[in-house]
């Protein structure tokens, strides 16, 4: 099933041509070069995750890595910070080749990640989360007071001498948890230190003070990987910026304030994978509203969203991790309870709960396919029927036979692979796990389909089937709204397409008037060429 | 670091394209339900899943171990069919009440949760259906009195874990305590006998040369069997405990299935209250003391997975026969209590222990798979 090499197929005229590689001045960056990779691979089982990246690090910068999601951005910071080990190429840390055989051994060479989700023990104190793994110690007990001392020097250093080292992490705002795992980074004296999307937890006016901070870090030598998705602050705090996509290093060392937008886009985005999509139906005959949802809202996710799919029709969302996209599926769903608005389905109001939501027809694939869809040692059919077998049951009696009967039939149209109906779905490879969640749906009357992110780890081959099966299934009259953070995946299948962000809608348009450069703007900056065609 | 750009070689391959578009064909549908439905029907008996059927033949493994053991040290009694045949029994007879507490308890854990409560709730079912004034109902009175008194209290420990959203460890806890004390209070602390004749029956009987009390163990486990394997019930069970937001995804309504799988605990437990009842012939508060433990244990030694989603009731009621052989083996030898105590911690850390390497196969083949979607 795993197909790498469809995967990491690159089309030498698609990367170079429109897009030559910038070369940065020489003398941008003062500082020696700390971190040096060369044509690092890296490969899981059916997936190239990183095909040869590039990036080189210099003391007292802000690099930022710039991609989309699936890019290999997670990959490559794992790989800095000893989670996994790369399979080839080759890593210099200040000079010298360097493996990191776990996450300690980077930590003592300097390198420190701070991940998205802040990886802290809510219920220890400041001090304790700043030096916990490498406690002072004497005679087998913790010198407290020593702990104390040096996490209040580190805290003035990074400019919040406020917070104080004995305070319970859980009481800290979200700012104040980042600045305790900047602390932690500091206690083991990293060198580089790596942030995965810090300001997607912030306030807006927050932001401005972790800026602060990683200008006084950079200033004392201390290098660091910027990882984030809006541009406007890669300008603001960047000093060069790497773009990866599909596992590759595409543009090196960009100076980070005066290249252009439309170029980091287009290097994110150049194709390399030619999507298949299945045509669009010519005849547009709008069918009947089936889902109309009003005014939806749920604090801190998004508010006041508006939209309707009709039956027979594909609607699609856009929208990065975060911009609750997920959040508004399941809501929809009546997975989550709306705090404003209403949901419905042919026209009657649904009431609260999945139950209702699939009684009226509709069916979800949710995010993660693994932990919120399957029972992954259970047989295949039994998970194809996890909504529907109290249906063929009589009496409370389930019909494993005509449960079976009706899985092959399911794992026939859509081409399973094995077809063994019997066989556990952790058997299975991503694509085919994913077939089977659509499936489920497709017994049992399914009017509306929910899909949220269809196509994550699936390869390629299994990738244009799975487009296939629910370009025919709208063809059959069933509305689908699809979410999605592959914008050309949206494009491409949607027949209209909502773009989402922080939240919100900020437009809507039917996929023929949007292309990839102008949905990409909208997701990432909005300030850009907002409502303009690009 | 100017000479970034990797050095693409590597042509395009184009995306297979299905060979045909997957909309249903009728035609094919129908010949794979023929199909489907033949193996379907043969297979009615087969029930649980192939790795539970291989642990279950380990357990028997294990079992005909302990009776060797047994005919190895006591040749003389072995050797004589009559007794041999009286020895069955007698283990069934002593498995047979915490057996029909362990199958209850086994749906608990596939279920995803737990219930210390089961011996207490036994001790509480017995005590009431023994007051005075619930036996001038006479047996039928006391019957339902305690399956009753069983499910009621079943019923409270799921609508807190479900709907209060307790740990079930912690609800369960708590009830082992309130049940045990409302039963004291009850009883005033005192011995209740049963003057119902038909109850003190119960254990006294045979039917066929077999105790009643083993029919009702075969009862409750033939029961059990075909709840988890043939029924909607069963089914809910599994997915409620294997992935509970998968379960929740799919429209299951995971609170009240957990509700009534503590409820269906508390109908064994009330069971094996008129079993235990009628072996002693009389209640007190102090009764199915650390049945819980037993009925755990047995559990899990018969393959349920603590963390819920998988487990069978033969194993269940495997492990529970293996503890009573155990019991019986060092009976018959005139060894200690104590020494037999030992044994069987000795066993559920082995059982655990092949249990997790087992887990942990599985668990990483999920990593494996894990790191394939990862970015």
């Amino acid at each position: 099933m795993a197909l790498p090499e469809e995967t990491t197929a690159t089309d030498p005229a698609e990367v170079g041509v429109e897009a030559p590689l910038v070369e940065a001045p020489p003398d941008t960056v003062a500082g020696e070069v700390v971190l040096r990779l060369t044509d690092v691979v890296k490969t899981f089982p059916g997936v190239r995750a990183l095909d040869g990246v590039q990036l080189e690090v210099r003391a007292g910068e802000v690099h930022c890595l710039l991609g989309q999601n699936g890019a290999g951005k997670s990959t490559l910071i794992k790989v800095l910070s000893g989670v996994h080990q790369p399979d080839a190429g080759q890593v210099q840390w200040r000079g010298e080749p360097a493996t990191f055989a776990n996450p300690q051994a980077a930590m003592k060479a300097g390198i420190a990640t701070i991940y998205q989700e802040l990886d802290l023990v809510e219920d220890l104190s400041v001090a304790e989360n700043a030096f916990l793994g490498h406690e002072h110690r004497r005679f087998g007990f913790v010198r407290r007071g020593r702990m104390a001392r040096q996490t209040r020097q580190i805290l003035s250093r990074l400019g919040h001498g406020e917070i104080p080292p004995g305070r319970m992490v859980r009481s800290l705002p979200a700012a104040g948890k980042q600045i305790v795992s900047m602390a932690r980074a500091l206690s083991h004296e990293a060198r580089l230190i790596i942030m995965d999307e810090p300001s997607a937890v912030l306030a807006h006016d927050e932001v401005g003070n972790l800026f602060r901070i990683i200008r006084e870090l950079t200033a004392q030598g201390i290098a660091v990987i910027y990882i984030s998705h809006r541009l406007e602050e890669i300008r603001e705090i960047g000093d060069r910026v790497t773009v990866l996509k599909d596992g590759r290093t595409t543009a090196a060392n960009l100076p980070a304030r005066d290249t252009p937008t439309r170029d980091l886009v287009s290097r994110m985005t150049g194709r390399t994978i030619e999507y298949v999509f299945p045509d669009r139906p010519v005849d547009e005959g709008a069918g009947a509203d089936l889902l109309q949802v009003e005014g939806l809202t749920r604090t801190g996710e998004f508010a006041d969203v508006s939209l309707n799919v009709r039956a027979g029709e594909i609607v699609g969302i856009a929208g990065l991790v975060g911009s609750g996209r997920s959040e508004l599926l399941e809501t929809i769903y009546g997975a989550r309870l709306a705090e404003a608005g209403s949901v419905r389905m042919d026209g009657k109001v649904l009431r609260p709960g999945v139950g209702a939501a699939v009684r009226a027809g509709m069916g979800m694939a949710p995010e993660e396919r693994k932990s919120q869809a399957l029972l992954l040692g259970e047989p295949i059919y039994r998970n194809v029927t996890l909504a529907t077998f109290g249906r063929y049951a009589r009496l409370g009696f389930t019909d494993a036979a005509k449960e079976r009967a009706e899985a092959n039939r399911i794992a026939e149209s859509l081409e399973l692979r094995p077809r063994d109906v019997d066989r556990p779905v952790r058997t299975l490879s991503g694509g085919n796990q994913q077939k089977v969640v659509v499936g489920r749906w497709l017994l049992g009357g399914t009017k509306l389909l929910l899909l949220d992110e269809p196509t994550r780890g699936v390869d390629v081959g299994a990738r244009a089937e799975l487009y296939q099966v629910i370009r025919s299934l709208a063809a059959q009259g069933v509305g689908v709204l699809l979410v999605s953070s592959e914008v050309p995946e949206v494009l491409g299948l949607a027949d209209r397409v909502l773009v989402m962000r922080e939240g919100r809608v900020v437009r809507e348009a039917a996929a023929g008037e949007l292309d990839e450069n102008t949905v990409l703007d909208l997701v990432m900056a909005g300030s850009l060429m907002e409502g303009a065609p690009a | 670091m100017s000479d970034a750009t990797p050095s693409p070689t590597a042509t395009p391959e184009r995306p297979r394209l299905p060979a045909q578009s997957p909309p249903v064909d009728p035609a094919k549908t129908a010949a794979a339900s023929d199909k489907a439905a033949g193996t379907g029907r043969l297979s009615w008996w087969r029930g649980d899943s192939g790795d539970g059927a291989k642990r279950n033949l380990g357990l028997i493994g294990v079992l005909a171990a302990l009776i060797l053991v047994g005919a190895i040290t006591k040749p003389d009694l072995y050797g004589d069919p009559t007794w041999v045949w009286n020895n069955v029994l007698a283990i069934l007879q002593l498995a047979s009440v915490v057996g029909v507490v362990t199958v209850g308890m086994t749906f608990v854990i596939i279920g995803g949760g737990i219930d210390l409560s089961v011996g207490a709730i036994v001790a509480l079912a017995g005590v009431w259906c023994t007051t005075v004034a619930t036996q001038s109902y006479g047996a039928g009175g006391m019957i339902f009195t305690a399956l009753v008194v069983g499910i009621c209290v079943g019923l409270v420990n799921g609508v807190l874990i479900s709907y209060g959203r307790l740990v079930p460890f912690i609800a369960t806890l708590a009830m082992l305590v309130a049940a045990r004390g409302l039963a004291a209070s009850i009883s005033n602390k005192q011995t209740q006998v049963s003057s119902s004749t038909f109850i003190n029956d119960i254990a006294a009987r045979k039917v066929i040369g077999i105790p009643i009390l083993v029919y009702i163990l075969g009862a409750v486990v033939v029961a059990g069997w075909i709840l988890l394997n043939r029924t909607t019930f069963g089914r809910r069970t599994i997915a409620v405990g294997g992935n509970p937001e998968a379960a929740r995804l799919a429209g299951i309504n995971v609170r009240r299935h957990t509700m009534l799988l503590y409820a269906l605990s508390g109908l064994c437990c009330g069971i094996a209250a008129i079993m235990l009842t009628s072996q002693a012939t009389s209640a007190q508060a102090a009764m199915a003391n650390l049945y819980e433990l037993d009925a755990i244990a047995a559990a899990i030694i018969g393959g349920t997975l603590l963390s819920g989603g998988r487990g069978t009731v033969v194993g269940s009621l495997l492990g529970v026969i293996i503890f009573a052989t155990i019991t019986n083996l060092f009976a018959i030898n005139g060894l200690s209590i104590e020494a037999q105590n030992m044994v069987k911690g000795g066993i559920i850390v082995a059982a655990v222990l092949i249990q997790q390497f087992q887990f942990k196969s599985v668990t990483r083949l999920l990593a494996r798979n894990r790191v394939t979607t990862a970015t």
